[in-house]
């Protein structure tokens, strides 16, 4: 068996607060506690909660934008946090993230070539000088990757339309042909009919280039669309897990359970349906 | 015209009586919006971004209004409150118990927001005020509309905290909005909104910023209130599932006009416009078989200058013909819902010429980005 891309282990983080008195230690927040789950090449895992629940704390924890208070992240086999800067900042390319605002997480001042070939630095550490037409060359493949064309390789965010934006971002994380994307909200800023392109283009390219997500959102629906796995999150633990089709139509957990009964009739509805 | 009103003014005890005297006469909407155009200026000269949007909501009734970002439901709300940007220009007639408000002066505009109407914002964060208490912010329109002492005023604000369900109101009363949560914060607007006890609530996307067991939670709180109280709700929302849901009449929106109006489970029911079709279509729904796709939209949301003259949803439909491009289709009756005799905007209408044209939704133009129009065209049925 092929080891686990991503393994995490026993992963929590704790907050300090702003100290409220000189005479008491500062308050913290226990944002993770002990989560632990393990993600193979090609398979998507979806976290689902409220917010404050933890999940972009995870989120972050994963793409060692943090370091955890306790528990560790192993992508391919490597701990993150034993890795010296240089070596993480090689590895990274491997790991990208997209988040959830196209309208704040683009440069406004850059043009989407910029935007989108910055992450190849990543691979220049590694030994390689791209020149400026092989990153063109590269900018471009991630492009078309996403539906773009080399018109709007001298863009700026500006002129694009909010899936436009999360198109592009998309592209800016694909550019080092990354394996796992961790994409935090990908679809909650952006309309219906958008948020299924944007969707239907992120299985397309996980087909095509045996992506792994880790795919978080507060929308059930789409993670029972989009991952294999998923795992409830409640105060920063693991309440529940397993795949969607038995946790969303028999849940244990009396959190998971209240977070499909918010749901609005429609979407009960639809549940009913599929389990007849 | 315009000017001439303003001129004029009208005061607010003239509306109030002008009310009380129109009830009299006839039975009057609380609120009835004909043909309402607005003009705005962009930077590609001026845009119409609603054209002729027209619909009547009665008092202790909920009315839905659908439809993606940038086909006018916000304007539509700013426009019911007097509150359009800048050198916008509007036409038509939006009526208050028979008060025209499109020519009202400033001033009383003034006297009607915040105490005949009402409104519930998206972001509870940017439509609260950071440097004020929440107890002050809930307290100014008592104090404005309705002359209270700051004890009053203040009382009223605490008796109103508690109506929202806000936990520790008295505490909270104090409270600055950043150390309130997200659903806490939104339940002090809906109490500012409520505190003259205004006789049309608006709530644009009120729960678009909160979590799926908050929104319930808010929409249940805005759902009892208005029963209690018997205001008329005018619930803006993109979320399909809300809508089914909460409100009795649903208006599709698109490109600026109802392209689908009537009452909810009608319009759930028949889907009548190629438009609501591709809406529904494109939702991801909870027991999906995992991988499959999503149909969707060919193209997208045109902007407010590129606006075809005939149906604005032309370019984007899988049904469209010559005839659609011609002039605005008129609306036509769907169902049963919609039969003659019944007044206009009671049944259930689509803005659509080629309704029973049948269509495949499989068929439905696929995700990848085309150049609008040419994709669309070429799917017309023969």
């Amino acid at each position: 068996m092929n080891p686990a891309l991503l393994v995490v282990e026993q992963l929590s983080k704790r907050y300090r607060l702003p100290r409220q008195s000189l005479l008491r230690p500062a308050p913290q927040v226990q944002a993770l506690d002990g989560v632990s789950f393990t993600l193979q090449a090609g398979k998507s895992l979806g976290v689902v909660g409220e917010s404050g629940s933890g999940k972009s704390t995870l989120a972050r924890l994963v793409m060692a934008l943090e370091a955890p208070s306790a528990g560790q992240v192993r992508f391919a086999g490597e701990d993150l946090q034993a890795l010296a800067p240089a070596a993480l900042r090689q590895t990274r390319a491997h790991f990208q993230m997209v988040f959830q605002d196209p309208y704040s997480s683009l440069d406004p001042r850059r043009t989407v070539l910029q935007t989108v070939a910055e992450p190849l630095a990543l691979l220049q550490g590694a030994g390689r000088v791209l020149s400026a037409d092989e990153r063109r060359e590269r900018a471009l493949q991630a492009l078309a990757d996403v539906g773009l064309g080399a018109a709007d390789l001298q863009k700026y965010p500006h002129e694009f339309s909010g899936g436009q934006r999360q198109r592009i971002a998309i592209a800016r994380a694909l550019i080092t042909r990354p394996r796992l994307i961790v994409a935090d909200e990908p679809v909650s800023a952006l309309d219906v009919s958008v948020q299924a392109q944007v969707l239907n283009l992120m299985q397309d390219l996980q087909e095509e280039h045996g992506l792994s997500y880790l795919f978080i959102s507060h929308d059930l629906a789409v993670v029972d669309l989009m991952c294999d796995e998923v795992i409830v999150l409640q105060h920063g633990r693991v309440v529940e897990r397993g795949a969607p089709d038995t946790l969303f139509r028999q849940p244990q957990h009396p959190y998971t359970q209240r977070l499909l009964s918010a749901l609005p009739g429609l979407a009960q509805a639809a549940l009913a349906d599929a389990a007849e | 015209m315009f000017r001439l009103c303003c001129r004029h003014g009208v005061s607010g005890d003239a509306i109030a009586s002008a009310a009380r005297g129109n009830r009299y006469r006839r039975r009057v909407s609380l609120l009835e919006v004909t043909d309402l155009r607005v003009t705005l200026n962009t930077a590609r000269g001026p845009a119409e971004a609603l054209r002729g949007v027209s619909f009547a909501l009665e008092r202790g009734q909920t009315l839905g209004l659908i439809g993606e970002s940038g086909c006018g439901k916000s304007l539509t709300a700013l426009a019911l409150m007097g509150l359009l940007p800048n050198g916008a220009q509007v036409a038509g007639s939006i009526r208050l118990d028979g008060i025209e408000l499109t020519t009202l002066a400033e001033r009383d505009w003034c006297r009607l927001r915040g105490r005949r109407l009402a409104m519930v914002f998206q972001e509870p964060m940017t439509a609260l005020n950071p440097l004020h208490t929440v107890g002050r912010q809930i307290a100014e329109p008592l104090r404005l509309h309705k002359s209270m002492s700051r004890s009053q005023a203040r009382a009223e604000a605490l008796r109103l905290l508690e109506r929202v369900q806000m936990p520790q109101a008295a505490t909270r009363l104090d409270a600055y909005p950043h150390q309130l949560s997200g659903g806490q914060r939104q339940r002090v607007v809906i109490a500012i909104a409520l505190a003259c006890g205004p006789d049309l609530l608006i709530a644009d996307e009120p729960t678009t910023a909160l979590d799926v067991t908050l929104q319930r939670e808010v929409l249940d709180l805005i759902a009892g209130l208005v029963c209690e109280d018997g205001m008329g709700l005018l619930l803006i929302s993109h979320d399909l599932g809300v809508m089914a849901d909460r409100v009795a009449r649903l208006l599709v929106m698109y490109g600026g006009t109802v392209v689908e109006s009537g009452p909810t489970s009608e319009v759930f029911k028949h889907l009548a416009h190629p438009y609501t079709q591709g809406l529904f279509a494109a939702r991801p729904r909870l027991g999906l078989p995992r991988h499959s796709r999503l149909a969707t939209l060919a193209g997208r949301v045109p902007a407010l200058a590129d606006l075809p003259t005939g149906c604005p949803f032309a370019d984007r439909c899988p049904r469209v013909a010559d005839v659609c491009r011609a002039a605005p289709p008129p609306p036509v009756a769907v169902g049963a819902g919609g039969g003659p005799g019944l007044r206009p905007g009671l049944g259930h209408e689509a803005r659509c010429v080629r309704l029973n044209w049948p269509v495949d939704h499989d068929g439905l133009p696929n995700a990848s980005p085309s150049p609008a129009g040419t994709h669309a065209a070429s799917r017309a049925p023969p």
